[in-house]
């Protein structure tokens, strides 16, 4: 087959009841790359991945991984495709080498080689000495881990995963991060969902942004970024009063004009460059106006958010209750 | 939490070649394949039987107290005396202990279906009967040991059957069997409803009819009319008739029969049902 697509994915949809929780979604991934799907909770990002792993059936449109339709042949897609979900889906009354020996002979393995692979599996995911503990010791990292050693026993060319550092503290991201990017090089392709920009930007090639159950954005990550600039200042003048002078001073310097907070006297100024925060700073000081406090910070997903579709990440209010049947 | 980070060593040094997994793929699961599935979660129920031992509480506790309470309490005046009650007690007690085990099926089915790993059951190349046949496979010892032990405490309490040994091993063998059986009326029930709580309460509903208005405890001639047509269809007044009839006489009667082919018909008609409702919850 000539086509080097991992995922292929044309208009899903899923829709419970009467709300669309993914309303005509087209993804295609590449084999080799990581592919991000960002998006605030509620996003349709789950429901997406599990139509893809065949967990959920789907409702509309067309899908294809590694040419093998998704609707048509679910068996298939279940040889192909490793899932490690939202919520660590291990089995807690094991242990983990236990965890491990079970997915492998349920997948074929005979006995031995389920524990040989089982043994390696543990060791690269630094689990041996925790290997026959009970899991209601396990930290959320190494369950974390467990669950993507369960995902990988078959070696699958594609790999799943949903919010992989959702609730891990960051040096534990950190090492999941690591251990993602390792999977690539063993020529595995990888689709992730994240809330994160940052995680996004760490892992993936390309990044679709989703929100409401449609794709906003498909772009790589920096590409994505410049669209919002490279980082923001924000600043509050001491003064209030000043906001109109203040905002003169920024057009004037960078040619744009600063995202007004309702608060009086602060501003978030979309800047190119970091470098241009002196300009801005200085140019302030010598137009005499005082300022109470000043940081510049990277763009987070709700100003990619704003950027892209006008409403911020957490703006979800009215759809919030759906969410919770779409689990 | 440990400190280290994760050894950057592949785990195959061959890369993943997507073609090549692509062109291995099956269609679905073969007959031999589906066996080994169904024993690893059988295994998987043995382990967690044997690391929560409590869930064999009713399976220890419900024979010995029925037995001995129902004898004493139900003997003089049903039969005359204990001694002549037994040989008609122990086999519907065999019955009603075999459909609580049955009912114990669904719940923790339903509980066990709730868990996270169940998504990882779903995603993985499996036969969809594995997950709910497997516990099942593991139940088996769970219908032995509650059919033994309420025959020891028949035997403990004056029961004699005129059976002998090998009648005895027969009528264990036929309540494990419909235990079994019935179990995927159960286990069904289990794949369909919402919660634990709700499988226990239309089990309850289910197994009190089934027992209680079954030849179980009382000659069902001793009953008006109306009451005797139902029990006579009752296919648990078969089994346990076919259990009487192992018990006392060591006799292969027309009853046994009826009994293994009523529970041929309840798998034939609850399995795929079973199955059908687990595929459809994903």
């Amino acid at each position: 087959m000539a086509d080097l697509s991992a995922v292929r994915a044309d208009g899903l949809v899923k829709t419970f009841g009467d709300f669309r929780a993914v309303d005509g979604i087209d993804l295609h991934v590449r084999q080799g790359e990581i592919f991000g799907v960002l998006g605030p909770n509620g996003a349709g990002k789950t429901t997406t991945l599990r139509m893809l792993a065949t967990l959920l059936p789907i409702d509309g449109g067309h899908a294809e991984i590694f040419g093998v339709d998704v609707r048509r042949e679910p068996h298939r897609i279940r040889q192909l495709v490793g899932v490690t979900g939202q919520y660590a889906s291990v089995d807690e009354d094991l242990t983990a080498r236990e965890n491990l020996w079970l997915f492998g002979r349920l997948q074929g393995l005979t006995s031995t080689r389920a524990k040989s692979i089982a043994g390696d599996l543990l060791a690269r995911f630094d689990l041996q000495e925790a290997a026959d503990r009970p899991l209601s010791q396990f930290s959320g990292g190494m369950r974390r881990r467990l669950d993507l050693a369960s995902s990988l026993i078959t070696r699958p060319p594609l790999i799943f995963l949903d919010e992989p550092t959702t609730g891990l503290d960051p040096r534990t991201r950190g090492q999941m991060w690591d251990t993602i990017r390792e999977l690539v090089t063993d020529g595995s392709t990888i689709l992730l969902t994240t809330q994160y920009l940052d995680e996004a930007d760490q892992l993936a090639d390309r990044i679709a942004v989703i929100d409401r159950g449609r794709k906003v954005a498909e772009d790589t990550p920096d590409a994505l970024k410049t669209q919002v600039g490279e980082s923001t200042l924000q600043l509050s003048l001491a003064e209030g009063a000043d906001t109109a002078l203040g905002a003169d001073v920024v057009r004037r310097l960078l040619g744009e004009d600063p995202v007004l907070s309702p608060e009086s006297g602060r501003m978030n100024i979309p800047l190119p460059d970091p470098d241009r925060a002196a300009d801005v700073l200085i140019g302030l000081r010598e137009a005499g106006l005082g300022i109470s406090s000043v940081s510049v910070a990277k763009p987070t997903l709700d100003e990619v958010f704003l950027a892209l579709t006008g409403h911020g990440a957490d703006d979800e209010s009215q759809t919030k209750p759906q969410m919770e049947a779409a689990r | 939490m440990t400190t280290t980070t994760v050894t950057p060593t592949p785990l195959d040094p061959r890369r993943v070649d997507p073609s090549v997994v692509v062109a291995r793929t099956t269609s679905h699961t073969s007959l031999q394949e589906t066996w080994v599935q169904t024993l690893s979660m059988a295994w998987r129920a043995l382990k967690k039987m044997r690391r929560k031992p409590e869930q064999f509480f009713d399976v220890l506790i419900q024979p010995l107290l029925f037995t001995a309470m129902f004898a004493f309490i139900f003997g003089g005046a049903i039969s005359g005396s204990v001694s002549d009650y037994l040989p008609v007690l122990i086999p519907g007690i065999l019955a009603q202990t075999a459909l609580t085990v049955c009912m114990a099926t669904g719940v923790q089915l339903r509980e066990d279906m709730d868990k996270g790993v169940f998504d990882r059951f779903k995603s993985l190349p499996i036969a969809r009967i594995a997950p709910l046949a497997g516990p099942m496979i593991a139940d088996l010892i769970r219908y032995g040991i509650a059919s033994v032990l309420t025959v020891v405490t028949g035997l403990l309490i004056g029961y004699r059957p005129g059976g002998g040994v090998l009648g005895c091993v027969g009528g264990i063998a036929l309540t494990v069997i419909a235990g079994w059986s019935l179990a995927w009326i159960f286990t069904w029930l289990g794949t369909m409803a919402r919660s634990a709580q709700s499988v226990q309460g239309i089990s309850m509903m289910i197994m009190f009819p089934l027992t209680f208005l079954s030849n179980a405890f009382v000659p069902a001639e001793t009953l008006p009319g109306w009451l005797e047509a139902f029990v006579k269809v009752n296919p648990v007044s078969h089994v346990v008739s076919a259990v009487r009839d192992l018990f006392n006489d060591g006799a292969v009667t027309a009853e046994v029969g009826w009994a293994v082919i009523g529970c041929a018909v309840v798998v034939a008609v609850f399995a795929p049902l079973a199955v059908r409702s687990y595929s459809r919850k994903m």
